[in-house]
């Protein structure tokens, strides 16, 4: 019940896009079409839930004090190297899936385009794991959040997709057009969202 | 360089916003402007960050392999920010709680990496140093009127001074709600690109 509790508030009251504002640039670049977020929700999904874990451990067993009692050096506290490490996971993991989508899915990957090696530097995946670590979960309470806030991510992103491909027919303001009313239909999801706030499991 | 350093400094803040028009590094633009205080120090930070990364791999870019080139522009990043991060963890210990997550999460602005990528890496140091400042303070710009609008009209003071006296203190402003929710930043910066595009026609969407 516990983990189903923080799945749930990870989807949808604290969903990384829309509260807390968590990689917005591929939220808004990537949304024009349903299919492409589909694929890229998908694949932030994918990485939220593997890096989230993996990082937890390295916190773990590496970086906290004493962590690294087993190699003779009990006093050594390692959590300022913490951005770096986690920045370099997360580098390696997108660029397997990179390969990985290449191998499999060429269609995909041809959509998806330059914002697949651009995952690593997405805060959503970062801001998810940053979390991670202030909220000192463990490591069965990494993974839920890792899938909660990637499905989080995914359900935002594919939403905000059908609703531009709606919009594609509005005949908004000139300088609206775009980005801005794009921001302003994030605006309305996002207080949306905060409608289930005080849910609980 | 066609362009002085001046007009690199300038250029960023109206004409070439890195957040109004780029729509680069809004992430943490939208989260931190629910109070003046932090978006300052936010602004401050990207700044730097931005200046000095764009310092230092303009000054190793003859030296950078291309295909390792996001790697190390990654590592010079995220040492700057560990810098910053541990700095304000050790001398500003309240607002760096504030910031929580948002200060490691500079390392993923894609305003550092853009500069980095998109102009450190075919321009000399100062030029790019100097790009780096202008860029931050552009980003800076829109925090400010951002988290200046929100604290002003949400909680009724700036940089938590009282400027309008709240109802339930006992003073005539009734507070604006929806501005202290995550979801006003959003307007709010709606309505500033409408603002900065219906100003320079050049930069509408063309559908």
């Amino acid at each position: 019940m516990h983990y189903l509790d923080i799945i749930f508030r990870s989807i949808f009251l604290e969903n990384l896009p829309l509260s807390f504002f968590l990689g917005m640039c591929t939220f808004l670049a990537i949304s024009r079409k349903v299919k492409t977020a589909f694929g890229l929700g998908t694949a932030v999904l994918a990485i939220l839930a593997i890096a989230t874990p993996i990082n937890n451990l390295i916190l773990n067993h590496l970086l906290k004090p004493g962590a690294m009692a087993w190699a003779g050096q009990p006093d050594l506290d390692l959590t300022f190297l913490g951005l770096l490490t986690y920045i370099a996971i997360i580098a390696a993991i997108v660029q397997v899936m990179e390969m990985a989508i290449d191998r499999y899915l060429p269609a995909l990957y041809n959509s998806l385009g330059i914002y697949l090696p651009l995952l690593t530097v997405n805060c959503a995946i970062l801001g998810g794991v940053l979390f991670m670590v202030e909220r000192d979960y463990s490591l069965g309470e990494s993974a839920a959040y890792g899938i909660g806030a990637g499905a989080g991510f995914f359900l935002a992103v594919v939403a905000l997709a059908g609703i531009r491909e709606k919009l594609e027919y509005a005949n908004p303001p000139p300088g609206l057009r775009g980005l801005g009313q794009t921001f302003i239909v994030a605006g309305l999801m996002a207080m949306a969202f905060m409608g289930l706030a005080g849910m609980e499991l | 360089m066609a362009e002085s350093n001046r007009e690199l400094l300038t250029r960023s803040i109206l004409r070439r916003n890195p957040i109004a028009l780029l729509v680069l590094g809004i992430c943490s633009a939208l989260a931190v402007t629910g109070q003046m205080a932090t978006a300052v120090v936010m602004a401050i930070c990207v700044t730097l960050v931005t200046a000095f990364s764009s310092l230092i791999i303009s000054i190793v870019r003859f030296q950078i392999p291309s295909t390792v080139r996001i790697g190390i522009q990654i590592t010079v990043i995220a040492t700057l920010v560990i810098l910053v991060d541990q700095i304000l963890k050790a001398f500003y210990f309240d607002l760096a709680k504030q910031l929580s997550i948002y200060v490691g999460l500079i390392i993923t602005n894609c305003i550092v990496m853009g500069r980095a990528e998109g102009f450190a890496m075919s321009n000399p140091p100062l030029a790019s140093f100097v790009d780096g400042i202008g860029n931050g303070l552009g980003y800076g710009f829109i925090l400010v009127v951002v988290s200046f609008i929100r604290e002003l009209f949400g909680s009724g003071s700036v940089f938590g001074v009282e400027i309008l006296p709240l109802t339930t203190s006992g003073g005539w402003y009734v507070r604006n709600g929806l501005l202290i929710l995550p979801a006003s930043a959003f307007f709010l910066i709606a309505l500033i690109i409408w603002v900065l595009r219906t100003i320079d026609p050049s930069q509408q969407e063309k559908d």
